[in-house]
């Protein structure tokens, strides 16, 4: 952002979206990454014996969710995201657009 | 010539051709373009990109055969080299795009000061360089095996290609290569997995059928004395698993090769679905590479072990030529031990398993020729991202930031192709005579760009008071705390604290980091009221607010 788009104080209704936006995007981002961490690091590494414990289609269940399992749930966290974020800044006017309207 | 000779120099010419005709298409004239492409990749092809640009000759030489003697515990690869990528797109890639320029050290230069730009663009070279050497080797082995050429003539007709298309097109002619170069080797590593999954089990996906196969191998291993495959922590315990893991994890998020490919999105939304996209393709090859492990060990066991020499397949002769397959019968009796114990008598590098792979499944000689031109484009691919690394960080960092600022466009290019030039030249020699410890470097790599990246970067984007005392105190420790439990245990034989491996050890290095950038910046005056606003700014995507389609009054 250049200088002169710049707010030098933003009033304190003008900060009201900003704290909410932010907030609502680290709130997400702790879920997802709570997600990444007990899938891999849980399952995979932590656990890992107990879930071996069941099988599934011939895969003791630990060992796919450290070979197999946390790698696709690493790309579908990423896709919601991504998602998610989309409709995050619609909500809150901050989606990047040119000036017919559509995504950048 | 022999047939796979003849295919794969049939296969290397093609796809050679192709990567510099793209090339010559997508030259550049202006320094945008030379670093991040005029920002205008598109968001599909700037992950396929990403995906070639990360997955190294390692990846598609190397993993599957490490996995398969490591049984489980090869995950720490998998989910290390996978797992990172969350990191990037939740805490790291949108954020960077939006603030826009043209590499890591300019952001934390601009965030903090000046002598953290020194520190960053200094560890950008290094962590890249040791990077690089690794690729001209892995495309030097493919030449010997497969054409039959001296490591060195192989080297430097790789280095060539590289010059030319890198030289010329920049990150430009770097991103649509890597696309071309994406396709080549994931069909190359896809079509040997497939069909040895249908040949195997009857159905052609490997990710589902190898589980059949699991069974068996581990009753094949433990009759031959190996540990059960699917075994956790045999090869290290349980705390080393979780660090290793983690160092990989985070280490993947702070190379800078692969964070300087978020800038050349179109918009912050493409930055977070580029990173959805690189991490879709590269998990097409990660979840086939532990079949291909369990396949490969499986065949191995089986053709091989208690079988005259006599008697073996023709594959194990053509590799045995390369020394990466050696036999010595140790009793006299010729037959060929390959056991987990001290009856042993085989050893299997590493490296040849998947490039043998289609050779020990008795596939025809075109898919033989394919598999050496994917490896190849593994190989090129990464090294010319990481040479645009080291382009940039010392033609852009250090000579125009620090020696000369008011340079003119021109001379800005000019200098950053006779960087690159440069650094093509002194890694193709690295790779023909590389330094002895370059196996270990690459724990290097990833433990620095662990441990000093990854926290000031996140702090810089999230904790608005972390200052450049901060920054630079955190690095520093960060750093030298890694780098000194690496070289005391790897070179002055101290032992293992608590089982943690020099691998496992940028983890703790990151962790240091943080907690030390935390610290000295609290004790420090917080930084000025213009990179508040940086921080501000680089929090919402657009540059202009619009109409919310949801404004806060009505929620």
């Amino acid at each position: 952002m250049t200088a002169s788009e710049r707010q030098p104080e933003p009033p304190a209704e003008e900060e009201e979206w900003r704290v909410e936006y932010w907030r609502k995007n680290l709130r997400l981002m702790v879920v997802l990454l709570t997600i990444w961490f007990v899938v891999s690091f849980g399952f995979g590494i932590l656990l890992v014996e107990q879930f071996n414990r069941i099988v599934i289609l011939d895969f003791p269940l630990g060992f796919w969710f450290a070979q197999q399992g946390s790698i696709y749930v690493f790309v579908v966290l990423i896709l919601v995201y991504a998602v998610r974020m989309d409709k995050l800044d619609d909500d809150y006017g901050v989606s990047e657009r040119d000036e017919e309207g559509q995504r950048l | 010539m022999s047939p796979i000779a003849l295919w794969t120099l049939i296969f290397i010419v093609l796809t050679f051709g192709l990567y510099i005709g793209i090339a010559w298409r997508s030259r550049v004239k202006e320094t945008a373009g030379f670093y991040v492409a005029g920002q205008g990749i598109p968001t599909v092809a700037n992950g396929a990109a990403v995906a070639a640009d990360w997955m190294s000759a390692a990846s598609f030489i190397s993993m599957a055969g490490l996995i398969a003697f490591l049984g489980y515990d090869g995950a720490i690869y998998l989910m290390g080299w996978t797992g990172g990528y969350v990191l990037l797109a939740l805490l790291l890639a949108p954020y960077l795009r939006k603030w826009g320029k043209f590499t890591v050290p300019e952001f934390v230069g601009d965030r903090y000061s000046e002598l953290v730009r020194t520190i960053a663009a200094g560890a950008a070279i290094f962590v890249s360089f040791t990077y690089v050497v690794g690729q001209m080797r892995g495309g030097g082995i493919v030449f010997s095996r497969f054409l039959g050429l001296e490591v060195t003539g192989g080297v430097a007709v790789a280095a060539a290609i590289i010059f030319t298309y890198a030289v010329l097109g920049g990150m430009k002619g770097i991103t649509w290569t890597q696309v071309a170069q994406y396709t080549v080797l994931i069909i190359a590593y896809l079509i040997p997995a497939f069909a040895i999954s249908q040949t195997f089990t009857g159905f052609p996906i490997p990710q589902v059928t190898f589980g059949q196969v699991l069974q068996e191998l581990n009753t094949l291993q433990a009759e031959f004395g190996f540990d059960q495959y699917i075994e956790p922590f045999t090869a290290r315990p349980r705390l080393d698993v979780f660090l290793v893991t983690a160092s990989l994890m985070v280490g993947t998020a702070g190379l800078p090769h692969v964070i300087i490919r978020f800038y050349t999105t179109k918009s912050v939304r493409g930055a977070r679905y580029s990173a959805f996209w690189a991490l879709f393709f590269i998990a097409l090859l990660y979840t086939t590479a532990p079949a291909i492990g369990v396949f490969s060990k499986f065949n191995l066991l089986d053709q091989v072990s208690g079988t005259e020499y006599d008697e073996l397949p023709e594959w194990f002769y053509n590799w045995e030529a390369t020394g990466l397959l050696v036999w010595e019968d140790a009793d006299g009796d010729g037959i060929v031990q390959f056991t987990g114990d001290d009856d042993n008598e085989l050893t299997v590098d590493n490296d040849m398993m998947v490039l043998a792979n289609p050779e020990i499944a008795g596939l025809p000689a075109p898919v033989v020729g394919l598999v050496a031109a994917g490896g190849m484009a593994a190989a090129m691919s990464t090294a010319a991202g990481l040479l645009l690394v080291i382009s940039s960080s010392t033609a852009h960092d250090f000579y125009f930031r620090r020696i000369k600022k008011e340079a003119g466009e021109r001379e800005r290019l000019l200098v950053g192709r006779i960087a690159m030039a440069g650094a093509v030249v002194v890694a193709a020699f690295a790779g023909v005579n590389p330094p002895g410890f370059v196996a270990q470097i690459v724990a290097f790599a990833f433990g620095l760009a662990a441990s000093s990246f990854f926290p000031v970067i996140v702090l810089g984007i999230f904790w608005r008071r972390c200052n450049a005392a901060g920054a630079a105190a955190g690095m520093l420790t960060g750093l030298t705390f890694t780098t000194a439990y690496m070289l005391a245990t790897l070179y002055f034989d101290v032992p293992h604290v608590l089982g943690i491996s020099p691998e496992g050890i940028g983890a703790i290095g990151a962790i240091v980091n943080f907690v030390v950038a935390i610290s000295v910046s609290l004790m420090t005056p917080p930084p000025p009221a213009h990179l508040r606003q940086m921080i501000e700014d680089i929090r919402y995507p657009a540059k202009v607010r619009r109409a919310p389609t949801n404004p806060i009054r009505e929620t």
